[in-house]
């Protein structure tokens, strides 16, 4: 009993030297420093918009994204197509809010899966160290040589563009900052006093991985997941400016590639998917750098 | 001594390339088992030939031998050269990446250039002028290289500089009407690609630069400098700038494969003539050979570049060799 709570003062005294606080109110504190940045809240609110878009695009769409018509290459605000038409007649309004849905679903999609991955890998090398950490180091190593963009293009162009395969794809080259950013966290925490309390006590390994280590590595890993929820929503459009998107749906980057034989006759089917990519990616940008300061603030003064 | 610690890293980092190179060759060889069709087809093209010839690929290519033995085969043909034959132009592959390997490096290294000189101006001014406006104006311009499309930024130049204002061409290398006329004639045909591709690199270097400084501009011999009573800009002249650069020209090595993979981007929009074009038309093609091929050599490369970048690192900065 006195062990255990002079173990306990140990670990507490250790928590606040360190600046490590149990996990509690974790998300009220995170919130208060993140509103703390007009920019990074303005980007918030124009995610979940953006969000909303996808989510309610049968509703906002004017026309059918698919349905061409006569009224080919219309300049916006022609009647009754606000951001005019493409080269078939297809209302650009109605192609951006559909275009959202495929984005957003990427991002978050590939932000996902990469994160569980690179947690997953971060986790076993940090904590057990030794060979299991070296060759899952070399791993990570590798995939970061890779040239992410050039792969992925050659494997969607050689296995079909599904959706589910660009997220697959995307997110397979996508997960070692997070291993690597977890290792780092999962290496000083690992005889951290409140670590080796909670080992003294008999606490199951995974219980320590997974109530005593992770939320102290968690916000770094949430600041990487914004970031890589804008890097996938390129490498998205980018793949689909190659005509390699899934071709059952409308994507901005699709819609780019079509621009790409009009640039001459119709700004506006370049300009307006363009500037919707832009803009989320810069929000997921924004929003990353403001949790990196809300979530990290020993990192601000270094910025 | 200093030499042979010099000798003993370059030796030691290139020695651990090796398993990197062989896993790029073991993903190429995976991806030819995996991709759709026959992997004779993948190696000799569609174009008919006689059941002899196809005998003899076989037994070149070792295909009725165990996967071990394929793969060690696959790795002697990629030493002699040999990336296959192209479906759709039936020329070697390497021919057809050598051709084109040129205008891709006159390209990206462009665009390296540019980024280099923008971004490490931005930079400096960002750092020497904490807080004020242009520090600020950097940092916008950083958020947005990091997040406006290059391949749309491209398309957004034409539109301004090609389609409206008429000032250079849309694309292509060189004129139809005169050919290749050298250096001077391409270079019209080379702004705009470069200055779309720069963009995101001038946002990394720039922020690298301004963090970088800022990091020196703490340290003890900068203090000292300033007690000696030197002023800001002979500082940054005399020491900073040179304590400053190495973790630039590291971020600027390490980055070449995101370069390349951009320069893919840029040269489909700028109809280029280098190998990312080619990679655009192949995929619509679906000419596999020259896809794996391009695959590799872009792999190759960056495993390269990132061995170059160490080891010009670890010369510049004589603290990365004693760590390791």
């Amino acid at each position: 009993m006195t062990d255990n709570s002079s173990d306990s003062t140990l670990a507490l005294a250790t928590v606040e030297r360190e600046g490590l606080r149990p996990p509690r109110n974790r998300f009220v504190e995170a919130w208060s420093g993140l509103s703390r940045s007009k920019i990074a809240v303005a980007s918030l609110v124009f995610i979940i918009l953006v969000l909303l878009m996808g989510a309610f695009a049968p509703l906002l769409q004017t026309n059918d994204p698919f349905a061409g018509g006569k009224d080919a290459l219309l300049p916006p605000l022609s009647g009754e197509h606000l951001l005019g038409t493409d080269h078939l007649g297809r209302d650009i309004w109605s192609q951006l809010v559909n275009g959202a849905r495929v984005s957003l679903m990427v991002g978050f999609s590939v932000a996902a899966a990469a994160t569980v991955i690179g947690i997953i890998v971060g986790a076993l090398a940090g904590f057990y160290g030794g060979w299991i950490d070296s060759l899952l180091m070399r791993i990570t190593e590798f995939f970061q040589t890779l040239p992410r963009l050039v792969l992925a293009l050659i494997i969607v162009a050689l296995f079909g563009s599904s959706v589910t395969m660009l997220i697959g794809v995307i997110a397979i080259l996508s997960w070692p900052q997070t291993a690597r950013v977890v290792r780092t966290g999962f290496m000083s925490l690992r005889s951290v006093a409140f670590v080796d309390a909670a080992r003294v006590s008999g606490m199951p390994r995974t219980a320590i991985i997974f109530r005593e280590i992770l939320p102290n590595v968690l916000a770094s890993v949430v600041v990487i997941a914004s970031l890589d929820v804008g890097a996938a929503i390129l490498t998205e459009a980018s793949l689909s400016f190659f005509g390699l998107g899934d071709p059952n749906l409308v994507s901005w980057g699709g819609m780019l590639q079509q621009a790409q034989q009009y640039l001459a006759q119709a700004w506006w089917m370049a300009v307006f998917p363009g500037v919707a990519i832009a803009l989320i990616v810069l929000a997921f940008n924004i929003l990353g750098d403001g949790l990196n300061d809300a979530l990290n603030p020993r990192l601000k003064e270094r910025a | 001594m200093r030499q042979a610690e010099i000798a003993l890293f370059i030796a030691k980092r290139m020695l651990s390339a090796l398993p990197l190179l062989l896993g790029v060759v073991v993903v190429n060889f995976l991806l030819i088992q995996l991709a759709p069709g026959d992997p004779i087809t993948v190696l000799v093209g569609d174009n008919p030939v006689s059941e002899e010839y196809l005998n003899q690929i076989r037994a070149e290519f070792g295909l009725d031998k165990p996967v071990w033995e394929q793969l060690w085969i696959y790795v002697v043909q990629i030493l002699h050269g040999n990336l296959g034959t192209s479906y759709s132009r039936h020329q070697p592959v390497t021919e057809l990446l050598l051709d084109r390997a040129g205008n891709t490096l006159k390209l990206t290294l462009t665009a390296i250039l540019l980024a280099t000189v923008v971004g490490g101006l931005l930079g400096v001014l960002a750092a020497r002028f904490r807080g004020r406006p242009i520090d600020a104006g950097t940092q916008t311009v950083t958020l947005l290289g990091f997040s406006v499309p290059e391949f749309w930024l491209g398309q957004i130049l034409i539109l301004l500089f090609a389609v409206n204002l008429q000032w250079l061409p849309s694309g292509g290398a060189y004129s139809i009407r005169t050919g290749d006329a050298g250096f001077f004639a391409t270079l019209n045909y080379l702004i705009l690609p470069a200055v779309a591709l720069s963009f995101r690199y001038v946002a990394l270097i720039s922020r690298m630069t301004r963090a970088s400084l800022l990091e020196v501009s703490n340290a003890d011999f900068v203090t000292a400098a300033r007690a000696r009573g030197l002023s800001d800009g002979g500082i940054l002249r005399r020491h900073t700038l040179k304590n400053a650069a190495p973790p630039v020209i590291t971020v600027i090595g390490y980055n070449f494969g995101f370069i390349l993979g951009g320069s893919v981007m840029i040269e489909t929009v700028f109809s280029w003539p280098g190998i990312g074009r080619l990679l655009y038309e192949s995929i619509g093609s679906r000419d596999y050979p020259v896809l794996i091929g391009i695959l590799l050599v872009i792999s190759v490369t960056v495993v390269i570049a990132n061995l170059i970048t160490d080891i010009v690192h670890m010369l510049i900065d004589p603290r990365v060799g004693q760590k390791a």
